[in-house]
């Protein structure tokens, strides 16, 4: 919703003034890190906005040419650092695809299920921190409670909390614990003996089924929430068109209506991991009653559209691990191929993309024979999806910029590598 | 479309300004002449068969071996590579530009490359970004400023030959 100072519903008076550049961030809460909005704005309508980024600029595809790619996993952690499996597991994949390396059934498994919890997690800040951005703060702790528990389970995995380089090239780098002490946060919550020892599928069985009904409470507490509305519903329209042409992915895509998913639509190295499972892809505009109904003030595009999308992703991945974790008992073959720290990569060039939370993570390699590849590219869907707040913020208050911002759900250290 | 039919519309439309086909490999490309891209990548948006909505991925690699040790060096030239996908027909495409690493020969002198921009919005980033680190000028690009690096660094870190600096307004680089 493109404002005009003649437009008598929103300015009552005139409230032209001579215009002013305002600096927006790199320090401001609501840009989500060191993004910096140069805004400039007449009164309180903004004619144009102009990000500055690579405050976080770390150099990563340098550092990768000078590593073998076992040992730049750790810097796909730091990308991304809200889904870092998410991370790994495009690179891995990336990797496995130059050399021609088809991952046992188990290890596809095991990562579809750490993929999706990691997902969930994502999603989870994202919705805390879009509310924060709006000015609500409790449902940040509710989705902070619920990440609690994600991340105490991934650090029984692999030890680390947020940065975990556990999916590796060839499969993961251990299989899941037998046995472990129950999490504080789901002890605490489900009401059970803090010392219960279990194993971890049963954990994550117990979070799930904790976790599933409290996504109805989410969009009660915030989804429908009318201030919530009000200042989401029909703002930052994004036109289909516009976001395929400015190269955004994952809900922000879907949000504007076009179906797209990489676990359905991308390369078979990739989507043969989630052969047979059964799940929905939540594209925009929503007929769905479910939860009470749409809001009416919503429109295709808009911010509310890309929000929803990754409360209904949730939900899905939900259902996703639950299939998971009924197959992997039964899942054949290690969870790990052997791959070399020194491995020597061929002479070829491979560009891989997979469905991360934030979008469509891109890693391009090229081999020369060396166990360095000559060049990697980390192609960032935060850096496609921010691009395109330029023009969506045209002529928007000064407030609705970190309700749009927010909506797109960015994370600088994927945008600066 | 496979893309052996996509090579064979666009030589029967640009002729000589289409080099290659390279098949056999992982990815297959089609390399196009620099002076061509901007002209091809329009076609390839907008033709009703063809339809590429999107550009995946805009990215450059500079190809000068520095290891002595080497038997095979390669060939020193940069090259800008094109990921495009159509989410209407669902294929792909590749392309890539290859230029000399340096215009005319001159060292300092960024090669030039027409700009893609005005064909896909992202393009516009994208190219920022394959300016700052690689060090290739795309013309007629809207606004070709660096984006991660600072505005006053020099030099382009993802060249090979690029050497660290020592001082960068007072911090010590070594």
């Amino acid at each position: 919703m493109s404002l005009t100072l003649e437009d008598p519903r929103i300015v009552e008076f005139d409230v032209r003034t001579d215009e002013m550049l305002v600096n927006m961030g790199p320090q401001h809460p609501s840009t989500h890190g060191v993004l910096r909005l140069l805004l400039r704005t007449d009164g309180e309508i903004v004619h144009e906005v102009t990000p500055h980024i690579g405050y976080l600029h770390r150099c990563a595809e340098k550092i990768g040419e000078n590593l073998s790619p076992p040992q730049w996993i750790p810097y796909t952690d730091r990308m991304d650092y809200l889904a870092a499996m998410n991370m790994n597991l495009g690179f891995s994949l990336a990797v496995e695809k130059l050399i021609g390396m088809e991952v046992p059934e188990k290890a596809m498994t095991l990562r579809v299920i750490i993929g999706e919890l990691n997902r969930i997690a994502s999603h989870l800040v994202g919705m805390g921190a879009y509310g924060l951005d709006l000015g609500t703060f409790s449902p940040f702790l509710y989705a902070f409670r619920e990440r609690e528990i994600i991340l105490d389970l991934l650090e029984e995995v692999c030890g680390a909390r947020l940065t975990y380089s556990y999916i590796t090239i060839g499969g993961t780098t251990h299989d899941l614990p037998d046995q472990i002490t129950i999490p504080p946060g789901l002890a605490q919550l489900t009401e059970r003996n803090p010392n219960l020892q279990l194993s971890w599928i049963n954990a994550l069985r117990m979070f799930l089924d904790w976790m599933g009904p409290r996504i109805k409470e989410y969009h009660t507490l915030l989804t429908r929430n009318a201030i919530f509305v009000r200042r989401t519903a029909g703002l930052g329209i994004l036109s289909p068109e516009m976001a395929m042409s400015y190269g955004c992915t994952g809900p922000v895509l879907r949000g504007s209506g076009v179906d797209y998913d990489l676990r359905r639509d991308g390369e078979a190295i990739y989507t043969r991991m989630y052969e047979g499972y059964n799940y929905k892809i939540p594209v925009a505009p929503f007929s769905d009653p479910a939860f009470g109904g749409i809001p009416q003030e919503v429109k295709l595009g808009d911010n509310w559209c890309r929000f929803f999308v990754r409360m209904m992703e949730v939900a899905q991945s939900i259902e996703i691990i639950r299939q998971a974790l009924d197959r992997y008992p039964s899942s054949k073959g290690e969870y790990r191929l052997p791959f070399k720290m020194n491995q020597k990569l061929p002479a070829d060039e491979v560009y891989l993309e997979t469905e991360c939370p934030k979008g469509s993570m891109g890693f391009y390699i090229v081999g020369d024979g060396d166990a360095e590849p000559f060049r990697v590219r980390a192609k960032s869907s935060c850096f496609c999806n921010l691009s395109v707040t330029g023009p969506l913020c045209q002529g928007v208050l000064i407030a609705d910029i970190p309700s749009i911002v927010g909506s797109l759900d960015i994370v600088m250290g994927e945008i600066d590598r | 479309m496979k893309i052996e039919e996509i090579y064979q519309r666009l030589v029967s439309r640009f002729g000589d300004s289409i080099r290659e086909l390279k098949t056999g490999v992982k990815d297959p490309w089609i390399e196009v002449a620099s002076t061509a891209i901007a002209d091809v990548s329009q076609f390839l948006r907008t033709e009703s068969d063809l339809k590429f909505e999107a550009l995946n991925d805009l990215t450059a690699a500079d190809w000068l071996e520095t290891d002595a040790k080497k038997k095979t060096p390669c060939d020193p030239h940069v090259e800008v590579v094109y990921h495009l996908y159509s989410y209407s027909l669902k294929h792909t495409c590749k392309l890539k530009v290859k230029v000399p690493r340096w215009k005319d020969g001159v060292a300092g002198e960024l090669p030039e490359i027409p700009s893609v921009a005005h064909v896909w919005g992202i393009g516009d980033w994208h190219e920022r970004e394959a300016y700052d680190l690689v060090g290739i000028h795309f013309t007629n690009h809207p606004n070709l400023r660096r984006i991660l690096c600072p505005e006053d660094w020099e030099g382009h870190p993802l060249r090979k030959d690029y050497e660290f600096p020592l001082e960068y307004h007072g911090v010590r680089g070594k």
